[in-house]
């Protein structure tokens, strides 16, 4: 098992196998009175968070709690990172005070690479800057997993903000590596050139969404964030919305089967109708549950063996 | 061409296997127990057999098999994963978790009979105590096993024994089914030949 999780490029494909289907154990504890394990009593996690983040934050927290780790929540604000320190003498603190694992979300890409190098314990990546989201990629194939039973074969359009999105990468690179077909859609401006061939070859980029929607298993729509509305990406919010937003009539020509994923928090109306966010095809809230049990499944393996 | 004559490494025994129970033994022994969880249970209602993996498991359907067709009582079968209640995990690699299986009535009010391939220690059934108390709360828990091989770490005894087999703490215990390992059989290995 790997030491650290930093990339969706870690993961071979016999371990990201494993980390799900020890997600699928971890999830049958969500259905128990006591829903508590001690697997990883004894052991620290911190939870070091330089960007806001409740939904993240919260579902790692509760993962470590369920496993019985002690959790110490940091968060960037209102501490000594904003009187100056830095990020290795931060590292250097968390090492004395001995955490096993530091889950670390960070605006800036490739933080907890450098992280990684400073402390003796793992490093679990959830988010840096528009980077990577490993976790966040996990949980969707877990998702995908017990929605249409397997994600080998599987056709997934990404659809929408790639050029920022943290979670269009992981997911790209762990689709790839577990066997499904990713195209990513969305407006020119925000699909870095040759992205899914530099990422994962394979992976196919189509400006169309219409196009893409009757051969999809899944769509992944991705946040539009409106604080870049104000940047020229794209004309407008409206023009945005009627192109590569999802709506009723649009869902209604996916295959029967499809779902529709979104990693949250939604812009309703915008990429996403509200008609569509809350139809049995969408798994937005199933995703926040399968959250807690593969952070789990990731935390008991990179934590629960001896330590190296 | 002849090749130059590389030091041997010395001569390395072969450790020394010697078969404790056949197959045909080994079908006795589950009937013995299983008719002896009918006697001590007076007909084992109430009882579910839960299995500890990997050979408890299908140990505790084998039991529920014969009991059924001694005296035709289905006793509802589970599977009890206790890797996430070892005592051990931080000494070893980590491991794979497997299944939990619950039968569907629950195991409260229920006596609960975990099985086991081999007793040794007793961490493993200590950590199968601290799993059942998280899944419920049976009147009472049992302990059958296929072979006890002594070496206790804590106060812990079976209610049920297949053989007693006494060993040295070299030597290994090694079961092999046939749901399992193909074939049915109960090794002595190692020790002195």
């Amino acid at each position: 098992m790997l030491k650290h999780l930093l990339s969706g490029a870690d993961l071979d494909a016999a371990t990201a196998t494993l980390i799900l289907d020890t997600a699928g154990e971890m999830a049958r504890l969500a259905g128990r009175e006591v829903k508590k394990l001690p697997a990883l009593r004894g052991r620290t996690v911190v939870n070091l968070f330089y960007e806001d983040s409740t939904r993240t934050r919260i579902s790692f927290e509760a993962a470590a709690k369920r496993l019985s780790a002690d959790v110490i929540n940091f968060s960037a604000k209102g501490s000594s990172v904003s009187k100056g320190e830095s990020l290795k003498d931060t590292a250097l603190t968390l090492q004395a005070m001995g955490a096993d694992a530091v889950v670390i979300r960070h605006p800036a890409s490739g933080a907890p690479h450098t992280l990684a190098n400073w402390v003796d314990g793992s490093v679990l990546n959830a988010g840096d800057g528009t980077h990577e989201h490993p976790t966040q990629a996990l949980l969707d194939a877990y998702t995908m997993r017990s929605r249409l039973g397997r994600v080998a074969g599987l056709s997934v359009a990404v659809v929408g903000d790639v050029l920022h999105s943290r979670v269009a990468r992981s997911n790209v690179l762990l689709l790839a590596t577990l066997g499904a077909k990713v195209t990513l859609v969305g407006p020119p401006t925000l699909i870095p050139v040759d992205i899914g061939t530099a990422l994962a070859p394979g992976t196919e980029v189509s400006y169309d969404l219409d196009a893409v929607l009757p051969t999809s298993d899944v769509v992944m729509m991705l946040r539009v964030q409106r604080e870049r509305m104000a940047d020229s990406y794209f004309p407008s919010a409206r023009e945005y919305a009627r192109r590569y937003g999802l709506d009723g009539p649009r869902m209604r020509r996916l295959p029967d089967h499809a779902i529709v994923m979104h990693p949250g928090p939604m812009n309703r109306g915008m990429e996403i109708a509200p008609e569509v966010a809350d139809s049995p095809r969408s798994t937005i809230v199933e995703q926040v549950t399968n959250g807690v049990s593969v952070r789990m499944a990731v935390l008991y393996l990179l934590l629960g063996g001896m330590n190296r | 061409m002849a090749y130059p004559q590389a030091a041997l490494p010395p001569p390395v025994s072969p450790p020394s296997v010697k078969v404790i129970l056949t197959s045909a033994e080994l079908a006795r022994v589950v009937d013995r127990i299983a008719h002896q969880i009918l006697e001590k249970t007076q007909g084992a209602a109430g009882t579910v057999l839960l299995g500890i993996p990997t050979r408890g498991a299908p140990l505790a359907h084998r039991l529920a098999a014969r009991i059924n067709a001694f005296e035709d009582i289905d006793v509802p079968v589970g599977v009890l994963d206790i890797t996430l209640y070892r005592d051990d995990l931080r000494r070893h690699a980590v491991r794979a978790i497997g299944p939990t299986e619950v039968p569907a009535e629950g195991i409260d009010g229920k006596r609960v009979i975990l099985v086991d391939d081999v007793l040794f220690s007793g961490r493993t059934v200590r950590a199968a105590l601290d799993a059942l108390s998280d899944i419920g709360r049976p009147s009472s828990v049992q302990l059958a096993v296929l072979v006890d091989r002594g070496h206790r770490e804590l106060p812990i005894r079976a209610d049920y024994v297949g053989k007693n087999i006494p060993t040295a703490l070299a030597e290994s215990v090694k079961v092999t089914l046939a749901e399992t390992d193909g074939a049915d059989e109960v090794k002595l290995i190692g020790g002195a030949a």
